[in-house]
């Protein structure tokens, strides 16, 4: 071969490298710059009055004064639109009877809608229901509430050879002429003034509970229970792992048993997860009975078991990358098998059982089959170290899914779903920054 | 083993008896001792003592065992998977091969340094006090002491004691050698081992390596595997010459150098092979 195409070989090698690097960077972008845009809406948005009510109400933020200053500026900025529905309403118990018909029907919608934009009716009994005691909390979702009350919508399937239109006729035709007719007007003319919008940066999502299944308030008791979930699994899964390499490669005599071993850490490193969960609260909970119900527990042994080949393969890779030359030099300074491993051996691997660590880590967190039957629950309180022990958990994979299928009102809390799923990769990124950080320094102070 | 290498290590043997330094006992002896590598046969039935007190050189071509037969003496060799030995090497007494032999206090009465230089990933403190914590030193004082004598003694105190804390591995692979013969000295073992212990080292730093090994000739029973002739006739009382894993001759330094007894010593030691 001469220079020349050993040159070439070496160029497109690097350039091959180079482009490979740029598609991960660029399927990277594609996948975060949307789940960091949309889920940083559920931290920071434009939150209107309604939102500051309920935080005010359930959580006591904000200045009392302030709130019922806001509270009589929008009140009063709203009262015209009262006043015209019970003009008119007063107006049709006059009409006849054929007259007041036709209005009946249209009024009622237009009722719900506007409770659905402003929250209900002064004065009205309060709805048992929390989500109909508050307006639109978001701008976003007042702007939708705004264009129910507008127009009205209707699938015209009247062509059977095309997909169904959709059709948006302005409300204020089916009012026309009539003393209602202004509301509309007045309701896209004044809408700031009564809701009061400010950008709200709303951080306590991450800790708040959540209100009325996940329409109010925030995702606390799932990001708890996803941290007490990933830091239980590797709290088994650690520790077992790295002593199940320990004495695979420092201890065991070669042989069948051994490499029977071995295939058998393989083959369950490549079991579906859903199997895990099916085995978790078949042993755990139907066997051994570990706890009376799903509990994070339960939970952490079912995904400490998922993780465990990878925590055992990658431990043992590192033990065996460590020097002989190290093991020798302690042997002969008069040092046992178990000292040298404590001493020498473990301090050496440590970063390359880290890397396997971080690995682990992020799969325990994001894994939704284990702990489906093991330890999540959908709706749940945050739970004290100890009872982790003993009850389940929601979590943040386990929810995320659960919104996505069961959610009775699924368009009320697209922003939840994605707050959620961007905090799930925040806390995996951040527990894998930790243990890359850490990683860092231990291999520096090795390096010397 | 053909009979006639039996018989010729048989006369060896007993010319060593008859040349040994009368007042020194054998510290360490080795009865027809022979270690294996699987089938290979790396050592074949050596039979040899090595005083109490004195310093044995061990020379030969490369390959021919040295390394494989100091290693066995401090039962270093356990750590090869396939390797096994057989016969008797008697220490105190006792054939450190039985089964039930302490082989961790052996390892802390014969001390070894290595061919290569394998200290640790940590401080240079901690490697030599790596030993000394081992059998139960906790002291800060004390360990400050030992570390500091351990250093003068392999001569490398003045270029490391500002910088005591730094990780070993930054130091240069002489320096490195010497860190390994402190840190060996450091658990004050009965018999040193060391495996070509200044093939890194410039002449300055071989030259305080010599004095050392002149210095711990007496507290000490030292074995020295060297490729340097002039090396091994200045500092050893006693050198073995070993080939193709039989033991050639051995005797007092001075009469392998100057009259070998045997054909392949002379044309070793004159240089026309190995
Ligand atoms: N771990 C091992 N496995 C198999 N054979 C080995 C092993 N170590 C050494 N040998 C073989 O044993 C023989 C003796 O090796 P040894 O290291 O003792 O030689 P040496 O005399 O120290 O050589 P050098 O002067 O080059 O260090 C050599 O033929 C070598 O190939
Ligand atoms: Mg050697």
């Amino acid at each position: 071969m001469n220079l020349k195409t050993r040159k070439l070989l070496d160029r497109s090698f690097s350039g091959m490298g180079l482009v490979a690097i740029a598609v991960m960077a660029m399927a990277l972008v594609v996948i975060l710059a949307p789940i960091i845009g949309k889920g940083a809406g559920a931290f920071i948005f434009r939150g209107t009055i309604e939102h500051r009510k309920v935080m005010f109400n359930c959580w006591n933020r904000g200045n009392p004064d302030q709130m019922a200053e806001e509270i009589a500026q929008t009140d009063a900025a709203r009262q015209p639109i009262y006043e015209l529905i019970s003009t008119f309403e007063a107006e049709l118990k006059e009409m006849a009877r054929t007259d007041r018909k036709p209005y009946k029907q249209p009024l009622r919608d237009l009722k719900k809608a506007v409770a659905g934009l402003l929250g209900p009716t002064p004065g009205a009994r309060t709805p048992v229901l929390m989500r109909q005691q508050y307006g639109a909390t978001r701008k976003d979702r007042a702007d939708i509430k705004l264009d129910e009350i507008l127009y009205t919508e209707e699938w015209d399937y009247s062509n059977p050879d095309a997909m169904g239109v959709l059709v948006k006729t302005p409300r204020a035709e089916q009012f026309a002429g009539t003393s209602l007719e202004p509301l509309f007007r007045t309701l896209e003319k004044n809408i700031d003034a009564m809701l009061q919008t400010h950008l709200t940066f709303y951080w306590q999502f991450l800790i708040d509970t959540s209100k009325d299944s996940h329409i109010f308030g925030g995702i606390g008791p799932e990001v708890l229970g996803t941290l007490y979930l990933t830091l239980g699994a590797m709290l088994f899964a650690i520790p077992m792992g790295v002593i199940a390499a320990i004495y695979l490669c420092e201890y065991a005599k070669e042989g069948r048993v051994i490499s029977f071993i071995r295939t058998c850490i393989s083959t369950l490193a490549g079991v579906p997860s859903i199997v895990f969960g099916l085995f978790g609260l078949a042993f755990f909970l139907n066997t051994i009975h570990i706890s009376d119900s799903k509990s994070v527990l339960a939970g952490s042994l079912t995904l400490a078991l998922l993780v465990l080949p990878t925590v055992i393969r990658s431990s043992e890779e590192a033990i065996l990358a460590v020097p002989r030359a190290y093991k020798e030099a302690a042997m002969s300074l008069g040092a046992g098998k178990w000292h040298t491993v404590l001493t020498v051996i473990l301090p050496a691997a440590l970063p390359g059982i880290l890397t396997g660590v971080v690995i682990s880590m992020g799969r325990a967190a994001g894994e939704t089959a284990p702990i489906i039957f093991t330890a999540a629950v959908s709706v749940g309180r945050p739970l004290l170290p100890l009872q982790t022990l003993s009850q389940p958990t929601p979590a943040l994979p386990w929810n995320i899914y659960n919104l996505c299928t069961e959610h009775e009102a699924v368009d009320e809390i697209r922003h939840v779903q994605f707050g959620m799923v961007f905090t799930l990769i925040a806390i995996v990124l951040l527990l894998n920054t930790v243990a890359i950080i850490m990683r860092a320094r231990i291999s520096k102070k090795l390096r010397g | 083993m053909s009979e006639e290498i039996k018989m010729k290590q048989a006369a060896h043997f007993a010319d060593y008896e008859k040349s040994k330094l009368c007042c020194n006992p054998d510290h360490i002896k080795t009865e027809d001792f022979s270690v294996f590598y699987g089938d290979f046969e790396a050592v074949k039935k050596v039979t040899c003592g090595f005083p109490k007190g004195l310093v044995t050189a061990m020379i030969g071509p490369s390959g021919c065992g040295k390394s494989t037969l100091l290693r066995s003496i401090n039962r270093m060799n356990d750590l090869i998977p396939r390797c096994r030995a057989k016969g008797k090497m008697v220490f105190a007494d006792e054939d450190i091969y039985r089964q039930d032999i302490d082989v961790v206090s052996l390892r802390m009465r014969v001390g070894m340094v290595f061919q290569k230089p394998n200290v640790f990933p940590k401080s240079i403190y901690d490697n030599i006090a790596y030993g000394p914590r081992l059998q139960g030193i906790r002291k800060r004082i004390e360990l400050d002491e030992l570390v500091e004598t351990s250093l003068n003694q392999a001569a490398i105190w003045d270029e490391v004691k500002d910088r005591l804390t730094s990780n070993a591995l930054g130091m240069s692979g002489g320096q490195q050698q010497r860190l390994c013969l402190a840190r060996a000295l450091a658990v004050k073992p009965e018999i040193l081992l060391m495996d070509e212990p200044t093939s890194a080292l410039d002449p300055k730093a071989t030259a305080k390596i010599e004095d050392l090994i002149a210095q711990l000739r007496e507290q000490y029973t030292l074995i020295i595997v060297t490729h340097n002739m002039q090396q091994a006739a200045r500092v050893s009382d006693l050198t073995a010459f070993m080939y193709e894993g039989t033991l050639v001759e051995f005797g007092k330094t001075k009469e392998i150098f100057t009259r070998p007894k045997k054909k392949q010593t002379e044309d070793y030691i004159t240089g026309r092979f190995g």
